[in-house]
């Protein structure tokens, strides 16, 4: 189980969190203009990369605030958490 | 009763003045305080104690600890009945009961022991081969196999221990409480860190308890003790015993099982285990290591047993484990315990030690005893059946493969087996640290570490005392010094009696002797040598195809003592090295776990919260028949005295057609939304346009994911210029508040836009039917109720009942109706108020079902019973609330070319000839037997008391087009074949005309 660190309460359980998926996933902003394919792969297509993943959590069982986090999808190790708006790393993929 | 014949008069960790009383299969024993079951077994001279998993071979105590693959036992009776526990690590209490698993009727004699003499008929993969064909007889065959293949009963009653849960931080967390493992407790604790020191055993000392080895003038177990009151003296210390880390998870999270009165046989009402939630800043695991053992003939028989469990029987139990004893292995350890064994009176006839140079302090002092040494030698087989009567040693040729010579018969009851150490690397690999192979100790070794981790004394390889006490010092104390704790004071240099060890010589296997023997790898799930090369030859020569094809490894002893040599056969038979063979993946729980104990005390009530509205304790004693939807309790519906279910339902349909019915909907989700962009937010989260709805009025909404599959649904009231009030389905609210949440943060942070939930906060009743209105107008202040002043989805405010409520003209079942909130503290005096004046109208409370009828009569959708998140708008036939003008969420996707097909399954009404199950399958074409091409399904049906006959709504491809045609709904199970008509789904009062009155 991860450790969490939301930026409005401090280190939690993972239990007290729900996973938003992928982060910077931006809705588009005309949706009519884009193909199938294009609007397929707004909402289904993910990097799922081995190493570093910029995801979505929510503090569902505390302040209900989402945030971002850098994770290790390897060591699970959290690099960084940063609020939702903020731009990703540019080293980060 | 017996005298115990086999136990030592001096000596050892058991208080000799307090006798227990146990049963064993039945047959009474006494035992000392301080015993194991198995200690007490052997001390009463009890040789076969199991018979084993596919052969019902005898089987006896084979070691001290973990390990046993043998010896599992049944433990108590009743409820609290255990199966499956190894009686090596049950401590004995007065009154325990325990019998054999795995036999029947007795261990002397099991019916199912000619599966041995026909051996030759249940190779490896047998049950795969053999049974699986015809697969359609598999269930008949499982049955006979399962009877014979059984692994102790589990207990049919709810378990009635108490468990509990604890959560726990702490700075360094020690696992594993032999020498490495003080040593690092006292370390990190002397620095002040906050420790915890958890220990499998009833006390301190790991492999101190039972080798007999010295700590400078101390005995080890001294030393432990010693140690053990230092620790306890700490205020920052805890130690834990009788408690196994079985799970390393991310993050440093360690779950332990602390047996907290297993060992007085948990009376009741006392706290049987507990489960420990560990966060550790940092981990030192010291978990030790386990004995291997040597492969031969027969090596299963009883009076064959690890080389350290021996001595661990005379050192720690007092107890004799055989008269004449045989020493068999590989390295140094079998000649320090037949030093063991000759002090404690046991007769050694030899030493054999595959090492054709034994040299060495113990192999010298072995010789100096007048013990011979058979250097160079093996053991091909074992003599005897229920018991060890001798073996057979053979001398070993110069490559060390293979046997040059003569056999030579020694008599004994005892052989003690050492083939080297298995470092107990499952939880640092659980962690995700790697595994090294080292070739010179012949096991796998901790690697580099993924997480705050570090491994110390024989678990890391390092198998002499002096070793483990230094490492265990380095890991306790560079764990505390990396969170910034010191050590006060110079460590103390702890000089210790034992030396270095020789090297050992790894023989995984030998050919064999004769032909047809049976050389066991694993004991527990009989596989032996031959299984793993027949195996390997049918081409199941990957290490988890082996484990897989032949059961290896996988009882619930996991393989502990055989699957090294698995592993060094299969690297054999391939010519590969063992790490390129691999080891398996080590999973949690290391040891097996009640169920129990993970439950804690969230059990019963408390296993889920219990949701009730105000308004519960009314149904309750109003007799209502209760519905779960979530984890709300809702009337189902409510019998008057004799009446069942259908009549029920039926009498409270017609009040609602006919007079005035009165439902409890609090359940429905409520959020409140404010804010000057609420009417932009709602615009993009429901397929209609929320720009025109005026003040005081109510709307409709669908909400779909943006996939565009319908999602939710419910009426949305504005109450004021920025105040809107959106209902949602009753198990969708959370669902609904969390997603709403979602895009207001994450995707739309500029929305000025503010939710709150308040499901619980408003009590709602509702009301509906011809009468309604002139009920409603005799409670109602301060309201126009008259249809024109007040018309359909309009809300209002006003007193009644002389409470404080909002009025909103909604209905869900197409009768004139009501929706009546008020503050949940005045929810059940609301609804008391309706009752009194309700009983010159009939007023009837009706629940859930007859809602459902009365909204499947009108063709109304119930999300989540009608969708199923497959579904559009334009599936439902609900077009008609999708704006073209603007966007909202899934209005992309609604264009996409398979959304926009026109054979998409349609929602559509039916009228079958009889009522028909929810999901039944529809076909356009039957047949006498599958297949059948189905064309959609059933998703709601009701016997309608308005139509007079049942009616259903289903999903069916190209519905709208097959109006007027017939389907078929074979109900096979059932044996029976229903027709039906498709139809509009709006059964009742299409126009309307009853709402709107
Ligand atoms: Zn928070």
């Amino acid at each position: 189980m991860l450790r969490i660190e939301c930026p409005h309460c401090g280190a939690r359980d993972e239990a007290e969190f729900s996973c938003g998926g992928e982060a910077h996933i931006a809705r588009p902003k005309e949706p009519d203009k884009l193909s199938d394919a294009e609007w397929a792969d707004y909402l289904y297509m993910r990097t799922n990369p081995k190493g570093i993943l910029a995801e979505r959590w929510c503090h569902t069982f505390g302040c209900r605030r989402w945030f971002n986090i850098e994770r290790d999808t390897v060591s699970h190790e959290i690099l960084r958490v940063y609020a939702m708006g903020e731009p990703r790393r540019e080293s980060g993929t | 009763m017996k005298r115990q014949r086999n136990r030592l008069d001096v000596g050892a960790r058991i208080d000799r003045s307090r006798r227990l009383r146990f049963h064993f299969n039945g047959k009474p024993y006494e035992g000392f305080a301080g015993d194991t079951l198995a200690s007490a077994l052997l001390a009463n001279g009890v040789r076969v104690v199991a018979r084993s998993f596919k052969y019902h071979r005898p089987r006896g105590i084979y070691s001290a600890g973990m390990e046993e693959p043998n010896a599992l036992v049944q433990l108590g009776g009743g409820a609290s009945s255990e199966p499956n526990l190894r009686a090596t690590q049950v401590e004995l209490f007065d009154g325990l009961e325990a019998a054999s698993v795995n036999c029947w009727p007795s261990v002397n004699f099991d019916i199912w022991a000619f599966n041995d003499r026909v051996s030759g008929l249940l190779p490896a993969g047998f049950y795969y081969k053999t049974f699986m064909w015809p697969k359609s007889f598999w269930h008949s065959y499982e049955k006979v196999i399962r009877k014979g293949a059984g692994l102790g009963t589990a207990p049919e009653m709810p378990d009635h221990n108490i468990y509990e849960k604890r959560h726990q931080h702490c700075d360094v967390l020690v696992v594993g409480g032999g020498p490495a493992g003080i040593s690092a407790a006292l370390a990190a604790g002397r620095s002040g860190a906050r420790v915890i020191l958890a220990d499998e055993q009833a006390e301190l000392g790991g492999a101190l308890l039972g080798n007999g080895e010295r700590i400078e003038a101390a005995s080890g177990v001294d030393w432990a003790m010693g140690a053990r009151a230092e620790l306890d003296g700490m205020d920052e210390v805890r130690v834990l015993s009788r408690t196994t880390a079985f799970g390393y998870y991310d993050h440093n999270y360690v779950l332990m099982v602390e047996r907290v009165n297993d060992h007085l046989g948990a009376p009741p009402g006392t706290l049987r285990q507990r489960l420990w939630k560990i966060r550790a800043r940092q981990v030192v695991l010291a978990t030790g290591s386990i004995e291997r053992p040597m492969v031969f003939a027969d090596n299963d028989r009883p009076g064959v047993m690890l080389a350290g469990a021996a001595r661990t029987y005379i050192n720690r139990f007092g107890v004799k484990p055989g008269n004449r004893a045989v020493l068999y292995g590989n390295n140094d350890h079998i000649h320090q315990v037949a030093l063991d064994l000759a002090d404690a009176g046991v007769r050694v006839e030899a030493v054999v030690d595959v090492r054709a140079k034994a040299v060495g302090e113990a192999v010298a002092a072995v010789r100096e005893r007048g013990i011979e040494v058979m250097a160079g030698h093996a053991v091909g087989g074992a003599l005897g059946k229920k018991r060890l009567r001798g073996v057979e040693v053979l001398a070993l040729n110069e490559k060390g493969d293979g046997f040059a010579g003569d056999i030579r018969r020694l008599r004994c009851d005892l052989l003690c087996l050492s083939g080297g150490w298995t470092p107990t690397v499952h939880l640092f690999s659980q962690s995700g640290g790697k595994l090294d192979y080292s070739e010179n100790q012949a096991c796998f070794l901790p690697g580099e570490a993924r997480q705050a981790v570090s491994v110390a004394g024989a678990a890391n390889g390092v198998f002499a005392l002096k070793g483990c006490l230094g490492e265990g010092a380095a890991a306790g104390r560079s764990a505390a010094g990396k969170l910034g704790f010191r050590e006060v004071g110079a460590p103390e240099a702890l000089p210790v009696a034992q030396g270095e060890a020789g090297a050992l010589m790894p023989v995984w296997r030998l050919p064999p002797v004769s032909k047809g023997e049976r050389r066991f790898v694993d004991l527990h799930g009989d596989v032996t040598v031959s299984d793993i090369e027949l195996a390997a030859r049918e081409g199941y020569s990957a290490n988890e195809h082996l484990k897989r094809y032949t059961s290896t490894g996988m009882g619930p002893d996991q393989g502990r003592t055989g699957n090294m040599h698995a592993l060094g056969i299969l690297a054999d038979i391939r010519g590969e090295s063992i790490p390129a063979v691999g080891t398996t993946t080590f999973r949690p729980p290391y040891t097996p776990v009640p169920y129990g104990v993970m439950a804690g005390r969230d059990v019963g009530v408390l296993a889920d919260p219990v949701r009730m509205t105000a308004m519960h304790g009314w149904h309750e004693r109003s007799g209502a028949v209760f519905d779960d939807v979530g984890q709300w309790k809702r009337p189902w519906y409510f019998p008057r005295t004799g009446e069942g279910m259908a009549a029920a339902v039926r009498r409270e349909c017609i009040a609602a057609r006919s007079g005035v019915a009165i439902l409890d909907a609090s359940t429905l989700g409520k959020i409140d939304i404010q804010g000057p962009d609420a009417a932009k937010f709602l615009n993009r989260v429901y397929t209609n346009s929320w720009n025109k709805l005026a003040v005081g009025r109510c709307r409709y909404g669908l909400m779909l994911g943006e996939d565009g599959m319908v999602m939710d649904d419910g009426v949305t009231s504005r109450l004021a210029e920025n105040h809107y009030f959106m209902t949602t389905t009753s198990g969708g609210a959370a669902r609904v508040m969390a997603w709403l949440e979602d895009w207001l943060q994450c995707e739309w942070p500029e929305l000025k836009v503010y939710l709150t939930s308040v499901t619980e906060q408003w009590a709602t009743l509702s009301i509906s039917g011809p009468n309604a209105r002139r009920l409603l107008s005799e409670l109602a202040e301060g309201v126009d109720l008259e249809a024109d002043a007040f018309p359909h989805m309009v809300v209002r405010s006003g007193k009644v009942a002389g409470i404080e409520a909002r009025i909103s003209r909604v209905s869900f079942t197409g009768e004139l109706g009501y929706e009546v909130s008020v503050a949940t503290s005045y929810g059940l005096a609301l609804w008391q108020a309706f009752q009194r004046v309700g009983e010159n109208y009939d007023l009837t409370p009706i629940g859930t079902e007859a809602l459902h009828v009365l909204r499947a009569e009108k063709g109304y959708i119930a999300v989540g019973h009608d969708t199923d998140g497959s579904v559009t708008p334009g599936d439902l036939g609900m077009d008609w609330i999708v704006s073209k003008k603007k966007d909202f969420i899934g209005r992309r996707s609604l264009a996409r070319a398979d959304t926009m097909r026109t054979d998409r399954k349609h929602f559509v009404g039916l009228l079958p000839e009889t009522r028909v199950p929810e999901g039944a399958q529809i076909v356009a074409e039957y047949k006498r037997r599958p297949p059948m091409k189905m064309i959609g399904h059933v998703t709601s049906c009701y016997d309608s008391a308005a139509l007079g006959r049942p009616i259903a709504l289903a999903l069916i491809a190209g519905g709208r087009e097959r109006i007027g045609e017939t389907v078929t709904i074979p109900l096979t199970l059932q044996g029976r074949v229903v027709k039906a008509e498709i139809t509009s789904p709006v059964f009742y009062d299409p126009k309307g005309e009853r709402l709107n009155g």
